[in-house]
């Protein structure tokens, strides 16, 4: 049975940071993932990362902006910690081999990005998040001595010990099929967010909130789960993310009028107000007749006002995408976009350092709520986010690792029935519906009641269409019968993550009466300071999710109106 | 938007090459018939297959967008990303109207479309030492580095590692030890690198190595396989250029003075003169070449070879002694070229992210058609 210090599940940015953090604190560490670790998500993340590099800006601004796109529910505690590590984090990523986009000086060139008071934005032209993952998969290459890689391992299960602290998990060997424990002083959830639980979303298709839901039926609080992030740019048809750094270099958004219709909600800022704003924005004008395209569904983003060498070197990606998933040239004419399901701002409730309410589990990257990003995340905060807290968990479960002895319980009735749950779904008579239907289903249904704008009416339905998918993903059947490769029993499992996480993202928004940052609800349209100005915390009890509070921490600045 | 994207779903038969290890049967053609707007993906036919009709259709796949490397498999033989390529395309270049999607080549198949990336690709990765060996002293702040590097080395850094290049390598087919398109566009990322420190044992390394930057035979499939642009096959000759031209390294495969008694017949002959090749590569870059000893015993090794191609007919004996006989003006056409591009201070590199494709600098039509949008395209010849 594999041992280690730290055990990391997900490889994507925040899951490598942590590894290599903590093998630098010299633990024994192992980091595994259900896919290979250059295919995490991580890797679609385009336009940059935050952070207050140039010399005439401060980490203060950058906390500022961060506070107030977060509509204030972000903790201001976490974000000053966040901000004021960002610069030391982005250059020791350069020097590990990032090729950040230079200026002529040859200094790190910076962007601007949506919410943000001045360019603060370093790049890898539009394939930030692809640069920094592969690099750093370069040195876990470079550590494999001391950092050991599950790669294609799909965790079933926590292991808790008599305690209820997390000493391990269970997992599956992807190749083999063969299913084993892993034991650990610390356990680190790096395994992002549960944007499949919207169709469609930018998200990838292994993007199932395996970490929020295997901590949250480990009795870990999930927090701020309705705070849920629209994507202003996805492509009309497939979702496909158009960067944000489109507009940070200066493209339009524009109505069937031509208009640039972001003049009134964003008279400053423009297109480059947060993200909620504009997805809102552009969510209206759909609505009242405005869109474009053949169903008035979209808007267009024009790029076209871009210096067209400017959009070859540091838009590239998405020339590509236009070309290929629109049919579209963007440097000769504009594409249709509309806001997509994008990021989820809550997660696993941890502190500053990673940790969750369950001593040695930690969590980090979208998997979890610190919570920097409060009701709406700044764009290119979200690799920061990652990088920060990965490496911040790393460290502080490194340190713990080494005050401790190894935890002793037995793990074999955990192993037993974590294989013969995965044996009985192979075994599932079909005469239920398959879990494809069921999570078509499930992806329509929070994207038209969970979306850009909410109301009690839908959320309640949408909440009762949950717990019937609920039962019928219990009983739904699946084809492979094999063990090895068999990605429809990991399917299945899936399935059942995303039905919890989107569960507690209806139950959030359900709970929350007011509208702040991501959560527009119609029928409560003000943001509501002295009621709502507080975490929504939900942890499953024997009757399912349970709701509780917990305050929102202000150190410096005070809550005010929002305007771009 | 393009109008092909206002087509209703049509029918389409995909192929797939099915293998399950388990069963201890061979490896099978299975058939399915899904119904998607013609500029789907194949990875879309793929997954509604699996979603419709037989879950255990073993694919990897994530993000759809061609950015996370998982889908790489063959599309009517040719290697591809299955999100990356449109449903009508792929019906067009099949044989009988049946898109045909397979596992990758040159890596062993784990389950229908899944191979072993790890026993191949990732393998060779590892043997160009791929992390940074950064320039000491580390700076307080950022590297200070020419704009244009970065720009450069990102066009390599855009790989995503799907292995589309490694399942058309030719030149791998014959010598499974050659390193490969994917791990030499990742060792350029670290040559073109000017923080690196090592630009020169770098390059050593993989001169020297018989399996290294010579074994490619520069055949251009990794250029048409890869769907990033990484134009792989681009990257190795120019480790070659700069090993050869800047670090001066003269490798023991001959593989740099093999380039320069080709370009040297070219100057002198206009066109390859055959029969000099060898003893050029070997012995030399002269007409004496061929009396060194190092020459003649390549030519004695060689003469099986050319004797086969002799009794074939493969070359004619009195042009490949004697050599090619061009016109005077074509000779001096030929040599002006020689002239010009050796007269510039500084290599001229193509790199997509600095000079763009031929397709993006092609003029822009006049009048593109727009809906009810005020916006123009004056812009992008600002």
């Amino acid at each position: 049975m594999p041992e280690h210090d730290v055990l990391i599940i997900g490889a994507g940015l925040a899951g490598q940071r942590a590894a290599l953090a903590a093998a630098e604190r010299g633990a024994s560490v192992a980091i595994m993932s259900k896919v290979h670790p250059v295919r995490s998500h991580s890797v679609a993340a385009a336009g940059g990362i935050n952070a207050a590099i140039s010399v005439d800006d401060d980490w203060r601004s950058h906390a500022y902006d961060t506070v107030k796109g977060s509509d204030y529910l972000g903790d201001q505690d976490a974000i000053e910690v966040m901000c004021s590590e960002a610069p030391g984090e982005v250059l020791h990523l350069e020097h590990i081999g990032v090729t950040f986009h230079r200026n002529e000086q040859g200094l790190m060139d910076l962007r601007a990005f949506g919410g943000a008071s001045m360019k603060r934005t370093a790049y890898v032209a539009d394939i930030t998040g692809q640069a920094l993952l592969h690099v750093l998969y370069e040195q876990l290459m470079k550590h494999h001595e001391t950092v050991a890689r599950y790669e294609e391992w799909f965790t079933t299960s926590l292991l808790l010990g008599e305690d209820g602290s997390c000493c391990g998990v269970i997992a599956r060997d992807v190749r083999s099929g063969k299913m084993e424990a892993f034991t650990a002083k610390n356990v680190i959830l790096a395994c992002g967010g549960s944007g499949q639980a919207y169709k469609p979303t930018t998200n990838g298709l292994i993007v199932t909130g395996d970490g929020i839901a295997m901590a949250y039926r480990a009795g870990a609080p999930l927090m701020d789960m309705e705070m849920v992030q629209y994507h202003p740019t996805c492509l009309v048809e497939t979702g496909i993310l158009i960067t944000e750094g489109a507009r940070g270099e200066g493209a339009h958004l524009l109505n069937n009028k031509g208009e640039r219709f972001m003049e009134k909600t964003a008279p400053n800022k423009m297109e480059l107000a947060s993200r909620d704003v504009v997805s809102r924005a552009e969510q209206i004008e759909i609505n009242e007749g405005r869109g474009v395209g053949p169903e008035g569904k979209g808007i267009y983003l024009d790029v076209t006002v871009v210096e067209k060498k400017r959009t070859l070197e540091a838009l590239r990606e998405i020339v590509n995408l236009g070309r290929d998933f629109a049919g579209v040239d963007i440097t000769r004419e504009p594409i249709m976009i509309r806001p997509g399901q994008h990021y989820i701002m809550g997660g696993v409730k941890t502190d500053v350092d990673g940790r969750t309410p369950i001593e040695g589990l930690y969590a980090a990257g979208e998997v979890a709520c610190v919570s920097v990003h409060g009701g709406n995340r700044l764009g290119a905060n979200s690799l920061l986010d990652t990088l920060i807290f990965g490496r911040r968990s790393g460290e502080h479960a490194a340190a713990r690792a080494a005050s401790m002895a190894p935890p002793k319980l037995d793990v074999q009735a955990q192993l037993a029935r974590d294989e013969a749950e995965l044996a009985a779904i192979i075994a599932r008579p079909r005469d239920g519906r398959r879990v494809s239907e069921i999570k078509n289903e499930l992806g329509e249904t929070m994207n038209k009641h969970a979306a850009v704008f909410r109301d009690e009416e839908g959320l309640q339905g949408a909440l009762q269409t949950i717990g019937r998918l609920r039962e019928e993903a219990g009983k739904a059947w699946i084809d492979d019968r094999g063990t090895i490769f068999n990605q429809d029993v990991l399917g299945a499992l899936e399935l059942g993550y995303m039905i919890d996480c989107a569960e507690a993202t209806l139950v959030g928004a359900i709970e929350r009466k007011e509208s702040r940052g991501a959560q527009f609800r119609t029928d409560y349209p003000e943001r509501n300071d002295e009621q709502w100005l507080k975490h929504i915390d939900i942890t499953l009890g024997a009757d399912g999710p349970q709701v509780s509070y917990s305050p929102v921490t202000i150190t410096q600045w005070q809550p005010e109106e929002r305007k771009y | 938007m393009a109008e092909a994207h206002d087509r209703p779903p049509e029918k389409f038969n995909i192929r797939l090459r099915r293998y399950d290890p388990e069963s201890g049967q061979a490896p099978y053609w299975d058939e399915h018939t899904v119904e998607l707007e013609p500029h789907r993906s194949v990875l879309e036919a793929v997954l509604q297959a699996r979603d419709r009709f037989d879950g255990s259709i073993g694919i990897r796949c994530s993000c759809r967008q061609a950015i996370c490397g998982s889908c790489g498999v063959r599309v009517n033989g040719e290697p591809a990303l299955a999100c990356h390529t449109h449903l009508d395309a792929a019906l067009a270049s099949s044989g009988d109207g049946i898109i045909e999607i397979e596992p990758m080549g040159n890596m062993p198949v784990i389950k229908d479309l899944i191979v072993d990336m790890d026993a191949v690709h990732w393998k060779k990765i590892q043997r160009v030492t791929p992390w940074l060996l950064a320039k000491e002293p580390v700076p307080e702040r950022e590297y200070v580095v020419p704009k244009e590097s970065m720009v450069d080395v990102t066009q390599t850094m855009a790989c995503i590692q799907c292995g589309a290049c490694v399942s058309d390598c030719l030149a791998m087919e014959v010598d499974p030890g050659f390193i490969g398109p994917a791990a030499l566009a990742k060792a350029y990322r670290f040559v073109g690198d000017p923080r690196d420190a090592e630009q020169f044992e770098r390059l050593n390394d993989l001169a020297q190595d018989p399996q290294g930057i010579f074994d490619c035979t520069h055949c251009f499939k990794c250029v048409e396989a890869c769907p990033k642009d990484v134009n792989p096959m681009g990257q190795i000759m120019r480790l070659r250029r700069i090993a050869a031209s800047d670090q001066h390294i003269v490798d023991q495969n001959n593989g740099v003075r093999h380039e320069k008694a080709i370009t040297g017949l070219i100057r002198g002959y206009g066109l390859l003169h055959e029969a000099e090749l060898i003893p050029r590569s070997y012995g030399g870059n002269s007409w004496f070449a061929k009396f060194t000893p190092p020459a003649g015993k390549e030519l004695l090794s060689s003469l099986p070879v050319i004797l086969r191609g002799l009794l074939r007919g493969k070359f004619n004996p009195r042009i490949a002694i004697f050599g090619h006989k061009i016109p005077p003006a074509d000779l001096k056409s030929v040599q002006a070229i020689y002239d010009k591009v050796e007269s510039r201070e500084e290599r001229y590199e193509l790199n997509l992210y600095i000079t763009g494709t031929d397709e993006d600098n092609a003029p822009v039509p006049a009048e593109p058609e727009q809906a009810a949008v005020g916006a123009s395209t004056e812009g992008s010849d600002s």
